[in-house]
């Protein structure tokens, strides 16, 4: 009996070892994946080559992820609410999320930018639009926050955004949805009558220092309504000029993936934004009545401050003759890129097997010659053949964007053929191709749509995973692949799962950015009015309460936060109805010490405060108890000892408004 | 052989009391910390008259980690030794040049031995604070120090916990050992006297 249930003992050791080796076996990569590895695998407290910028598409934010690894460091909370660090939720940063609709808590994030010198990224600030509620964000990278949003009016669908221009003199906008300018109940079926679009150039202030007021709208070019779609701005020879597709140039309002995919081809608009400046010099903009925000944070305090715009300058084409001028491309255009030398712009005809090159060069001599083939209300619109480089014939199905590498090379995504194409856009010659898993929206090479392409890697963005991770019920990750581009053949490195959909993102070195990295908030040099810097200024301060003549009253409580312990986590003499705001100072001066603060019952969320950083949570007790709060970043081996009590009273309770800590105690006068 | 300093003997004295103008410009001892949770180290330098972070925030974040031990702050304002340091040094250049002026060698071996005996008081004093500091822990502290002590070295480094704490003279201590040697070499010359002085 016992001899066989070793033996049994043994056979189960045998099989489990068996598995064992089939896995093991399994985990031996071929010659193929482990060279992949090698190129990607980034070592414990080692760090990647490249920051990437992936936009979160419809999670409102922006992934910030290391490259070549594929690891996802942060995300940076945009246009959506962030309830993990009170983004959007805290006092202080609500205001960045006003429009003119009101507070909206959720947008839909498309093309991230680098801010750029020269046509090259430089590592200041990164900019995104909101598709949905049109709006455009910028990111500070000594930070990795949205300090600034300015809202686009005039605007539905700001999709070609946010394109920067070659020193970011401008970040632009436009209109991928025209509507009625300005808004007005138009019988949908009059969409002739009706539709307008706008190509908005936003202007930005590149001076340094720390003023985070910086975006304003410098003018709104009013073009005919069709879907303009994506844009990017010219570079060397081209700068000065910016460009944009557009597709529904059949106009129609209903059923458009058939009624707007009619024509042989739709337009590229390329706009001469020197042009448009000289016009608006000579008096030829109208300013026009309208309502929109703009949001930043002062970075003396740390609190957004929303202003309301109420006006705005408008230039049409008729008016500025010169300013605008379309470029007949097949066949519903999605992207539109211009080469690292700027001489040339292609567009990424989706419907169409082959990719039209345009010559920046041949596009200035047929404005000079007039080389017309009509003209749409005041736009000329410039003869193909007059414009044309070349068409990469056969190119792939769905071509939809394009970037380039350090050697002069064009990479193409290709949606409905799931692939990367490469060629030379000189030369229209194809090189090579490669597959993707599965159906490829943008691609990105760090600089790749830049004066200077750092090559060495693409990123292809993927709409479809299927079956590439393991399952995760119907809802499944997009995904990213990683794939080398510094030999002659691309060669597949590594897939990633990715955050919320990425449409188009951007990379930059490493070295860039990090030497501008803040650590921490100096506590010294925070302005906010609600600070408090010291244990013995917040027991000074304490708890404040002030009711008006209705009776209704508001509670400020004065708040540090260091390791382990609130200062004060004893109050009192709060009634039911008050509305209460905890002003939480993190006075903490060490590299990676966040506290959180959380209190029972908030309908909103938490907040993490950051080193020298003061947030403020507002609360409404609903019932009298006494309620706790407490730090919800694990701070420090005592974290868990880091909580205080609230005591909520009925209305009309006597009961005094105390705060204490420990032995120390304070009462209101 | 009278009481008098050869000039090169005079040279040295002044050269030592000048060289203890370092003490001012550079600090006098480097104490750094390491632990898993600090791999850029946390450091700290005592000065002639304070003492002060490596990094803009060291001596703040250092004493937030002491207080889990019950650790006195660190807090130069009460130490009383570094109002009157500046003055010492202060003494002993002044004290130094006269010697060199007046070349009198009473007063260099006045110069030198109670410079030795200054170090050697400053020490013990450094060590009795380090002592008092690693001693004084607050009984009520939320970490016990197994054996109840925490001090940190004299010279050289120790593990202290989750901390490698580790402690050395700085440039300008090193400064002051360069002055007495110049000062001590100057005192010796008078013991390996030249042949010629035997001969008249
Ligand atoms: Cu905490």
């Amino acid at each position: 009996m016992k001899g066989r249930g070793l033996k049994k003992l043994a056979l189960a050791i045998f099989a489990v070892a068996g598995v064992g080796g089939l896995v093991f076996s399994k985990a031996k990569l071929s010659k193929e994946w482990q060279d992949a590895a090698l190129k990607t695998y980034v070592p414990p407290g080692e760090h990647d080559e490249f920051y990437a910028f992936l936009s979160g598409g419809f999670n409102g934010q922006i992934g910030v992820y290391g490259l070549p690894s594929g690891r996802l460091i942060k995300i940076v909370p945009v246009f959506s609410v962030n309830p993990e660090n009170g983004y959007g939720y805290s006092e202080e940063t609500k205001n960045l999320l006003m429009t003119s609709h009101g507070f909206i808590p959720w947008d839909d994030t498309h093309h991230p930018q680098l801010s750029q010198t020269n046509g090259v990224p430089d590592g200041r600030w990164i900019f995104i639009n909101a598709n949905n509620t049109p709006r455009i964000a910028r990111i500070d990278l000594s930070e990795f926050r949205t300090v600034e949003i300015i809202e686009i009016p005039n605007s539905a669908g700001n999709h070609p955004s946010s394109f920067v221009t070659a020193n970011t003199e401008y970040v632009t906008a436009a209109t991928r949805f025209s509507i009625p300018i300005p808004q007005k109940d138009y019988p949908i079926e009059e969409y002739k009558k009706w539709a307008k679009g706008t190509i908005t150039f936003i202007k930005v202030d590149n001076s340094e220092g720390e003023h985070n007021n910086r975006m304003s709208i410098a003018f709104q070019l009013l073009v005919p309504g069709y879907d303009y779609d994506l844009a990017h701005c010219g570079k060397g020879p081209s700068h000065g000029w910016c460009f944009f597709t557009s597709y529904n140039t059949e106009q129609a309002h209903t059923l458009l993936e058939i009624n707007a995919s009619q024509r042989d081809k739709d337009f590229i608009l390329a706009v001469n934004w020197k042009r448009a400046e000289e016009c608006i010099a000579q008096g030829k903009g109208k300013k026009m009545e309208t309502v929109y925000y703009h949001n930043y944070i002062d970075p003396e305090t740390g609190i957004a401050k929303s202003e309301k715009k109420t006006e705005v300058l408008v230039l049409t084409p008729k008016e500025c003759p010169g300013v605008a001028y379309y470029l007949p491309t097949p066949k519903s255009p999605h992207g539109v890129d211009v080469t690292p030398d700027g001489k040339y712009i292609i567009g990424g005809g989706k419907l169409s097997i082959n990719q039209p090159i345009h010559s920046f060069e041949k596009m200035i001599k047929a404005i000079q010659n007039k080389e017309f083939a009509g003209e749409i209300e005041g736009i000329p619109i410039l003869k193909y053949e007059s414009i044309l480089h070349c068409e990469v014939k056969n190119l792939c199905l769905g071509p939809l964007h394009t970037e380039f590498d350090d050697k002069g090379y064009a990479y193409t995504s290709c949606f409905i053929s799931s692939e990367v194409v490469k060629y030379d856009p000189k030369t229209c010659k194809i090189l090579d191709r490669i597959p993707v898993y599965y159906s490829i929206g943008h691609l990105m090479i760090p600089g790749g749509d830049s004066a200077k392409p750092w090559g060495k890697y693409l990123i292809a963005m993927n709409k479809i995973t299927k079956d590439r991770y393991l399952p995760t019920g119907p809802e499944l990750p997009h995904a990213a692949q990683l794939i080398d581009i510094s030999g002659e053949k691309m060669k597949m490195l590594l897939d990633f799962p990715t955050q919320g959909e990425p449409h188009y993102a951007q990379a930059i070195p490493a070295s860039l950015v990090k030497p501008k990295v803040k650590k921490i908030y100096e506590l010294e040099k925070n302005k906010h009015p609600h600070a408090v810097k010291t244990e013995e200024e917040a027991m000074k301060r304490g708890v404040v309460r002030k009711c008006d003549s209705n009776g209704k009253c508001e509670v400020h409580i004065y708040l540090t936060a260091i390791r382990s312990h609130f200062t004060p986590d004893n109050i009192e003499g709060v009634k039911v109805g008050d509305t209460v705001y905890f002003h939480v100072t993190n006075i903490e001066q060490d590299w990676d010490i966040p506290h959180g603060f959380a209190i029972f019952g908030a309908k909103n969320s938490n907040i993490l405060i950051m080193p020298g950083e003061t947030l403020t949570l507002k609360w409404t007790p609903q019932k009298p108890g006494v309620y706790p709060f407490y730090c919800t970043d694990f701070c420090s081996a005592l974290h868990q000892e880091m909580q205080g009590y609230i005591r909520v009273s009925p209305k009309d309770a006597d009961v005094k408004l105390c705060w204490s800590l420990g032995d120390q105690k304070r009462c209101a006068e | 052989m009278g009481d008098k300093l050869r000039p090169f003997q005079r040279l040295l004295i002044a050269l030592a009391s000048l060289l203890l103008l370092g003490v001012y410009f550079f600090p006098l001892w480097y104490i750094k910390l390491w632990a898993p949770q600090y791999p850029e180290w946390l450091g700290m330098f005592i000065w002639v008259n304070t003492i002060t972070g490596e990094n803009p925030h060291d001596l703040y974040n250092i004493n937030i980690l002491n207080h889990y031990i019950g650790m006195q702050e660190i807090n130069p304002d009460i130490v009383p030794e570094l109002k009157i340091l500046p003055f010492i040094f202060a003494f002993f250049i002044i004290f130094g040049l006269i010697v060199a002026i007046t070349g009198k060698k009473k007063l260099l071996k006045i110069w030198v031995w109670s410079f030795i005996i200054f170090g050697v008081l400053a020490i013990a004093d450094f060590w009795w604070w380090e002592y008092r500091y690693g001693h004084n822990l607050d009984p009520r502290a939320p970490i016990k120090i197994p054996g109840g002590a925490y001090q940190p070295p004299l010279l050289g480094c120790k593990q202290l916990l989750n901390f490698k704490a580790c402690s050395f003279p700085a440039r300008g201590a090193y400064f002051a050992v360069a002055s007495l040697i110049l000062g001590f070499t100057a005192y010796i010359m008078d013991f390996f006297k030249k042949p010629e002085g035997r001969l008249t």
